[in-house]
């Protein structure tokens, strides 16, 4: 009997360019690879474009009640162009960029205050949660009267929600904190301000973030939804004003850019979380 | 964190109290002096009867009829669909990877930018209102039903599978009762944009409605009664939150 020998070890084959799966069968291309369903996506899109194109050229739509995709494209460009469209994404960036910033600077140290008086936590905590789940936005008729066709008003709006999500999470957050990880700090004997740097915000961060990230998307939902109501301000007016000049084309690429600018904040804001601290 | 104690509670309570009778006494003198906003804020006092004239009125209840007509075409439009393409997103992998990027940033999107489309298709009437409602109910309860079919675990259909149930009961004993949770959240959430959505498209554009009302008052700068139409939308959207809460608590207890 001969004896067994290892096999000779076979030479690795040669490395394809992980192109969109290149080199694979076609059918594990489709199920299996990481970017098959976002080509899936992107094929159904093009379907549903394509489609609504054919129906609008036809005739089997009326053009005043839908754009042709292509028609909404060219009229994205003409509104960069012409009619200020960057100028309106530029207003509307802004509020929400002060809003925010308004938010955090009193949600936080509200959302710590909360979570240091404890009787004031809990009498308040249902309170900020009920906000938080309650329609706030239906308050901006009242808003409106107190602040007028202003930046103030489509500000304020945008305050209040943020307010509320970043004052709730950061109470949370902090009151989530393991208090074994409170004692050991007493332990060591640091000071207030030590246990607040090293122990309660690395501790309570991630929950703060996402009440920022939650805070910052809802603003910006308020302030462009305010803005479209109040004919007013930046890319919400634009909507408004290409709907009043029955200009379609334009008030369809006004509101795709609306869902291109709500959906690439909601990524940009979740890939800096993760970005921010790895799982 | 240990539950609060009895004293804890009282205080609590009492402090809820105290800020409450601050913030009535705070408005009420605000409002009648007009030292900080003049005219645009009533006191409370005006407000409280405004809302006791407007719940005596008959008209108030007509506008309240065709909103929650309006809410309830809406949410039942928005609602069905959403669960039947949240469920298929769960159940499907491909399909829920294809379309969660989509839906994610249409979720996120101010839905009223879509009232001027459903205007030109359906006129200014109460049917762009249920449209409106129904695309905002949509979304959650989409989201909601997709993640609540990832999150059944395998081993319980496996388990169903193994018992030999057919169709029916494999949906009876297995997935009515892990879905019943997310699904009676999501509508929850679409209750609530739904009625957000009709609202402020009869803010926006309307000849009846409670947000016709409220702008019907903003018009004739009756900012009085215009305080007392949202305090009660406002009341009665936290109402309808509320409810579908204790239903979600039941969902919970029979899980």
């Amino acid at each position: 009997m001969r004896a067994l020998r290892a096999p000779k070890p076979l030479s690795p084959p040669p490395r394809l360019p992980a192109f969109f799966g290149y080199g694979r069968p076609v059918r594990t291309l489709l199920h299996a690879h990481r970017s098959a369903p976002a080509l899936w996506g992107l094929a159904a899109l093009a379907l549903l474009a394509a489609a609504l194109e054919a129906l609008v050229r036809f005739g089997l739509v009326p053009k005043l009640v839908v754009a042709a995709p292509t028609e909404t494209v060219v009229a994205i460009w003409r509104l960069a162009a012409e009619e200020g469209l960057l100028r309106a994404l530029g207003a509307t960036l802004l509020t929400a960029v002060a809003a925010v910033a308004a938010a955090a600077a009193a949600g936080l140290p509200a959302g710590y205050w909360l979570y240091k008086h404890p009787r004031f936590g809990l009498a308040y905590r249902n309170w900020l949660g009920a906000l938080f789940a309650a329609p706030l936005v239906l308050v901006y008729p009242v808003v409106l009267v107190l602040f007028g066709r202003t930046y103030a008003s489509t500000g304020f709006m945008g305050f209040v929600v943020g307010f509320v999500a970043i004052a709730l999470y950061t109470r949370e957050g902090f009151a989530a904190v393991s208090p074994t990880l409170v004692r050991v700090g007493r332990a060591f004997n640091l000071t207030p301000r030590q246990e607040f740097w090293k122990i309660l915000l690395p501790a309570g961060a991630p929950m703060i973030f996402t009440g920022l990230r939650l805070g910052t998307i809802y603003a910006l939902v308020n302030i462009i939804g305010v803005e479209y109501l109040i004919n007013f301000g930046g890319l919400g007016f634009l909507v408004s004003e290409t709907y009043d000049k029955f200009d379609t084309p334009g008030m369809y690429g006004a509101i795709v850019f609306v869902i291109l600018v709500s959906g690439g904040m909601l990524w940009l804001l979740k890939r800096l979380q993760t970005w921010l601290r790895p799982a | 964190m240990a539950a609060p104690g009895v004293s804890a509670r009282r205080d609590a309570a009492l402090i809820r109290v105290l800020t409450l009778a601050v913030l009535v006494a705070l408005w009420e003198a605000l409002g009648q002096t007009r030292l900080v906003f003049g005219e645009a804020l009533p006191p409370a006092s005006a407000v409280a009867a405004a809302v006791a004239r407007e719940i005596a009125s008959l008209s108030f209840y007509r506008h309240l009829a065709v909103t929650l007509g309006e809410v309830a075409g809406g949410f039942l439009l928005g609602a069905l669909p959403g669960v039947a393409f949240g469920l298929a997103m769960g159940a499907r992998r491909v399909l829920g990877a294809a379309a969660d990027p989509y839906v994610a940033a249409l979720a996120t999107t101010p839905k009223i930018v879509f009232l001027p489309i459903v205007m030109l298709a359906v006129g200014i009437g109460p049917g762009s209102k249920v449209a409106l409602g129904a695309i905002s109910a949509f979304f959650p309860v989409a989201i909601a039903a997709a993640s609540g079919m990832r999150a059944i675990p395998p081993v319980f259909v496996r388990v169903g599978r193994a018992f030999n149930l057919r169709g029916g009961q494999m949906v009876r004993m297995i997935y009515l009762p892990a879905l019943a949770l997310p699904i009676v959240t999501g509508l929850r959430l679409g209750l609530g944009v739904c009625i957000v959505g009709v609202l402020l498209g009869e803010l926006k554009l309307a000849s009846v409605g409670l947000g016709f009302l409220a702008r019907d008052y903003y018009d004739q700068y009756d900012f009085a009664s215009l305080y007392a139409v949202v305090a009660i939308v406002f009341a009665l959207a936290s109402l309808a939150n509320g409810a579908m809460s204790r239903l979600a608590r039941r969902a919970e207890a029979h899980r």
